[in-house]
C-alpha cells in the first residue's frame, strides 16, 4: 500500500541554495573592497610621496612643517610591542598550555579553561586602562627615567592580553596528540619532562607555531590598549622606556582629529594601515600554510 | 652502557611540574590583581545618577547614559544584520558547496578576513558606509562596520557547529526521502543551534567590546543625548572609557574604572550565557 | 522480480568497487549479501538506493533497474526513489526528537495527510516496539536501548511504506537477544516488503534469507537459493568462505 505524496517543488530548493550561496560570497566582497580601498587611496599617496622615502625614512612627521613621511619610527614602535609582548605571551602561553594539558586534574581545567576564554575577551580598551593606572606606575618606579606613554607598557599589556589566546590554542594542539604516543614515551622510561619535551612538542608542532605567529600577528594591530598606554610621538627607537607611537595608535590619532579628506594627511592613514594590512595578511596565510603543512595527521 | 641519571631527571621533571604549575595559578592571580584594582577604583563612582547622566565636564557628574545605549542600538542592529548573513554562509559553505577550488580559496579568505586588525574594518566602514553611501557617523554605518568584522567570526564557529552534527542524522533523514533543504531546516540547524548561537553570542560579546573602527567611523568620543534613529550620531561604551582613561585628571580615571565595571559585567553576563548553552548542548545531544 | 543490475560496475575515484555485477532480486523475499570485509557490500547496498551519490568520488557504469526504470537516469529523481527504497543502517541513527516524531517526520515533509497516530502505531507494531513503547512516545529516541532503536529506525523506514528495505549489517551494533529479536522480525517482513541484507555473519544469513548472494573483491561469486547455496556451495570459493578458511 503506497501512501500519497504531495509533489515536491525543486524550484524552493534551488531557490534557498542561491541565497545562502549570496551571503557567503559577501565575504569575497568584503576583501576585494578592503584591498581596493588601501590600494587606490596608497596610490594617491605614493605619487607624491616615493616609496623609499616611506619604507625606509626615520622621520615621521606628517601634520607639521616641515613634513617627513619615513614610516620606520612607526614601524619600530610597533614592533617594539610585538616583541615586548611576544617575549611574555609565547613562552608563558606555552607553559600554561603545557600545565593544562599534562598536568592540571579535570577540576583545575573546568575552572582554568573558562578564565582563559573570559580574559581573552575583556575589551582592549579595559587592558589600555590597566596599563596606564597600573602597570606604568610600577615601571616608573623600577626605573624612574621612565616617560609616563612608554612602549614597555604596551608591551607588558598587550602580552597579557594575547597569553590566553597563546594558551588556548597551543593546549588544542597538545591536546589533538594521542595519548598512545605519550604513552609508548612512558613505556621507555621517562619522565613527564622528557615525554612533553622529546615527544608532544614536536607532535603538536604545527599548531603550536601556528599559534605563536596568531599571537604575532594579533599584537601588530593591537590599537586601543597602545594609544592609552605607548604614547603618541613617533620615534625611531628601541628604548622600550621611552613613549613611542605605534602603526595602529597614528590612524586613531588622524581619525581623532580633523583632517580634511584628501589632503596628504588623511592620506597617510591608508598608506599605514596598507603597511598593517600587508603585515598582519603575511603572517596569517604563514600561520595557515604552517598549520596545513606541518599538520601531523591523527587518524 | 645507559647512564644512571635517574635522579637528576627526576628532579627536573619535578621542578618543571612545580614551576608550570605556579606560572599558571600566578597569571591567573595578575588578573585577579588587575580586576581587583579596577573594582577599587571604581566602585565608588557606580550609582544610579552614574547609570542615568550623560557625561560631563565635571568627573562627579559624568555618566554613562548614552554610552550604554549607543551600545544596546549598535548591537541590535549588528545581530541582524551579521547573523542571517553569517549563519547562512556557513549553511552554504558546510551543506551546499563542492570541495573545488574556488571554496578553497573562500575558506582562506574568510580565515585571513578574522585575522585583520579591527582598525582596518574601521577604514573599510569609513569609506564605504560612512563616505560613499553616505551614511555619515550614524549607528546605521557604525553597525554595517562592525558586522562585516565579526561576520568571518560567526561563519567559522557556525561552521564548526555544523559540522559537529554527525553525518548519521543527515543520512536517516536522506533515507526517508527528505530533501537537503529539509534535512539542513528540520535536523541539521536544530542540533547545531547551541553552538551556532554559543558563537554568536562571543561574537557579540567581541562587538561590544571593540573601539578602534568606531572611532575610524566617527562615533564621536563626546555624545551627551541618546540615538533616536538609526542614522543618529553615537558613541559606546569602551569608546566612553577610552575618553575617560585618555584624560589626565585622576578622577575621571575613576570614572572610567566605573565604566569599565559595567562593561565587564555585561560581558561577564554574556560569557555565562554562552557557556551555559555549550553545556545544555552537550548533554542533550549526547550522541 | 523487482530489482535487476545489468553489467553494474561502481567506482570510488578510479579504484573498482563492484565488477560487473548481474542479479535479480526476488519480490517479497529476503536476500541476503555475504563476503569478508572490504569485499563491496556496502558499496552494492548503497547504490541500490543512490546513498552513493553523497560521495564525491563515486560513478557507475552499467544499470540498476527497479520496476524495469533505471534508476540512475538522469530523469529519476533520487529523493523521490528514496520513498520507495527505504534504509536501515548498521549503527542505530534516531534523530534526537521524540520517538513519535521519529516516525512520523518522514511521511510528514513528503505530504501525508492522513491518520498520523494510526500510521505511527502500525509502524510501531509491524517493528516489533509498540507495546514496549505505546506509553511513552513522547519520549525522546535517544532514551531507548540499542535494540530499540534500531526497531525504531526500522519502524520509520517502514512508516513511508517502501518496496524495498535495504539493510546495512542491522545488528552487528547490537546484542545476541536484539539481535534474535530483529532477525525474528526480517522473516515476518517479507510479507510486505522485499528486504535486501547485508551481512558478515553467516550464521546470519543462512537463518534469515530466502537467497544469498557471496561476494569477493567486488566479483559476485555465487548467488543463490540460501539452503542450496550453504549446502552444496557450486564455487569452491564460496566453500572455502563458509567453512571459514578464510574471513
Amino acid at each position: 500500500m503506497k501512501l500519497i505524496f504531495k509533489r515536491k517543488l525543486k524550484l524552493k530548493e534551488i531557490f534557498f541554495e542561491k541565497i545562502f550561496a549570496l551571503c557567503s560570497y559577501l565575504s569575497i566582497l568584503t576583501t576585494v573592497l578592503i584591498i581596493y580601498i588601501l590600494a587606490t587611496e596608497s596610490f594617491q599617496f605614493f605619487k607624491q610621496i616615493p616609496i623609499t622615502d616611506f619604507l625606509f625614512g626615520t622621520h615621521w612627521e606628517p601634520l607639521l612643517e616641515p613634513k617627513s613621511f619615513g614610516v620606520l619610527p612607526l614601524l619600530f614602535g610597533t614592533l617594539l610591542i610585538v616583541i615586548g609582548s611576544a617575549l611574555i605571551s609565547i613562552p608563558l602561553g606555552l607553559i600554561i598550555a603545557i600545565y593544562l594539558s599534562q598536568y592540571a586534574s579535570s577540576k583545575a581545567r573546568r575552572i582554568i579553561k573558562p578564565i582563559l576564554e573570559i580574559l581573552a575577551g575583556i575589551p582592549t580598551v579595559v587592558y589600555g586602562y590597566f596599563a596606564l593606572t597600573f602597570i606604568t606606575p610600577i615601571i616608573r618606579i623600577i626605573f624612574p627615567e621612565a616617560e609616563i606613554f612608554n612602549a614597555l607598557s604596551g608591551s607588558i599589556v598587550v602580552g597579557i592580553m594575547i597569553l590566553p589566546m597563546v594558551a588556548s590554542l597551543c593546549d588544542d594542539a597538545l591536546q589533538a596528540v594521542p595519548k598512545s604516543l605519550k604513552q609508548g614515551g612512558y613505556a621507555l622510561g621517562t619522565t613527564s619532562f622528557e615525554v612533553i619535551k622529546g615527544i608532544l612538542i614536536p607532535s603538536a608542532f604545527s599548531g603550536i607555531i601556528s599559534s605563536f605567529v596568531l599571537a604575532v600577528s594579533r599584537a601588530f594591530g593591537e590599537t586601543m590598549a597602545v594609544t592609552l598606554a605607548a604614547g603618541a610621538t613617533p620615534r625611531f627607537t628601541i628604548n622600550p622606556l621611552e613613549s613611542i607611537q605605534t602603526m595602529t595608535a597614528y590612524i586613531v590619532q588622524v581619525s581623532l582629529g580633523d583632517t580634511p579628506q584628501g589632503g596628504i594627511e588623511y592620506q597617510t592613514i591608508f598608506a599605514v594601515a596598507g603597511l598593517l594590512f600587508i603585515v598582519t595578511l603575511m603572517m596569517n596565510l604563514f600561520s595557515n600554510y604552517i598549520m596545513h603543512k606541518y599538520r601531523e595527521v591523527y587518524d | 652502557m645507559i647512564k644512571n641519571n635517574l635522579k637528576n631527571r627526576k628532579k627536573i621533571d619535578s621542578i618543571f611540574k612545580v614551576a608550570s604549575k605556579i606560572i599558571t595559578w600566578s597569571s591567573l592571580v595578575v588578573l585577579a590583581v588587575l580586576l581587583y584594582h579596577v573594582s577599587i577604583t571604581g566602585i565608588s563612582k557606580l550609582s544610579l545618577d552614574f547609570l542615568n547622566n550623560f557625561p560631563s565636564r565635571f568627573p562627579h557628574k559624568a555618566g554613562i547614559k548614552s554610552a550604554l545605549s549607543g551600545s544596546i542600538w549598535m548591537l541590535t542592529f549588528v545581530t541582524l544584520i551579521s547573523v542571517p548573513i553569517g549563519v547562512l554562509s556557513a549553511i552554504y559553505l558546510e551543506e551546499y558547496s563542492k570541495k573545488n577550488r574556488i571554496t578553497r580559496f573562500v575558506e582562506i579568505n574568510i580565515a585571513n578576513l578574522a585575522g585583520v586588525p579591527s582598525i582596518v574594518y574601521g577604514i573599510l566602514g569609513l569609506a564605504i558606509f560612512v563616505r560613499f553611501f553616505q551614511l555619515d557617523r550614524s549607528v546605521l554605518a557604525g553597525s554595517f562596520t562592525m558586522s562585516l568584522l565579526i561576520l568571518p567570526v560567526i561563519i567559522i564557529s557556525s561552521r564548526e557547529a555544523i559540522r559537529a552534527v554527525p553525518k548519521s542524522i543527515r543520512l536517516g533523514a536522506y533515507a526517508v526521502g527528505a530533501t537537503k533543504y529539509q534535512t539542513i531546516r528540520h535536523h541539521v540547524i536544530p542540533i547545531a543551534l547551541p553552538g551556532i548561537l554559543t558563537g554568536v553570542i562571543l561574537s557579540m560579546s567581541r562587538a561590544i567590546g571593540e573601539t578602534a573602527p568606531l572611532i575610524m567611523i566617527g562615533a564621536l568620543t563626546y555624545v551627551a543625548f541618546v540615538p533616536e534613529t538609526v542614522m543618529d550620531p553615537f558613541t559606546t561604551l569602551p569608546i566612553q572609557v577610552f575618553n575617560w582613561a585618555s584624560r589626565p585628571q585622576a578622577a575621571f580615571h575613576e570614572v572610567a574604572a566605573a565604566g569599565i565595571i559595567i562593561l565587564l559585567i555585561v560581558l561577564l553576563f554574556m560569557n555565562a550565557i554562552a557557556i551555559f548553552l555549550r553545556n545544555y548542548s552537550n548533554k542533550k545531544y549526547d550522541f | 522480480m523487482i530489482l535487476k543490475t545489468k553489467n553494474l560496475n561502481l567506482f570510488y575515484g578510479s579504484t573498482k568497487a563492484i565488477n560487473n555485477c548481474n542479479v535479480n532480486i526476488e519480490k517479497n523475499k529476503v536476500t541476503a549479501i555475504i563476503g569478508p570485509s572490504g569485499c563491496g557490500k556496502s558499496t552494492l547496498l548503497r547504490s541500490m538506493n543512490r546513498m552513493n551519490d553523497f560521495i564525491d568520488s563515486f560513478s557507475i557504469k552499467g544499470e540498476i533497474l527497479f520496476d524495469e526504470k533505471n534508476i540512475y537516469d538522469s530523469k529519476i529523481d533520487a529523493t523521490e526513489l528514496r520513498k520507495s527504497i527505504g534504509m536501515v543502517f548498521q549503527k542505530p541513527n534516531p534523530f534526537p526528537k521524540s520517538i513519535y516524531e521519529n516516525i512520523i517526520w518522514g511521511p510528514k515533509i513528503n505530504g501525508f495527510e492522513g491518520d498520523k497516530d494510526k500510521l505511527v502505531e502500525e509502524s510501531l507494531k509491524d517493528a516489533g516496539l509498540w507495546d514496549e513503547v505505546k506509553n511513552r512516545l513522547n519520549d525522546s529516541a535517544l532514551s531507548l536501548s540499542g535494540g530499540q532503536q534500531q526497531r525504531l529506525c526500522i519502524a520509520r523506514a517502514i512508516a513511508m511504506k517502501p518496496n524495498i528495505i535495504l539493510m546495512d549489517e542491522p545488528c552487528s551494533a547490537l546484542d545476541p537477544k536484539s539481535t534474535a529479536i530483529i532477525e525474528t522480525l526480517i522473516k515476518k517482513l517479507r510479507k510486505n516488503y522485499t528486504i535486501l541484507i547485508v551481512t558478515h555473519n553467516m550464521q546470519q544469513a543462512a537463518r534469515v534469507s530466502d537467497f544469498t548472494l557471496f561476494l569477493y573483491e567486488g566479483e559476485v561469486i555465487e548467488f543463490g537459493d540460501t539452503e542450496h547455496l550453504f549446502r552444496n556451495p557450486k564455487n569452491k570459493q564460496t566453500e572455502d568462505y563458509i567453512t571459514g578458511r578464510f574471513g
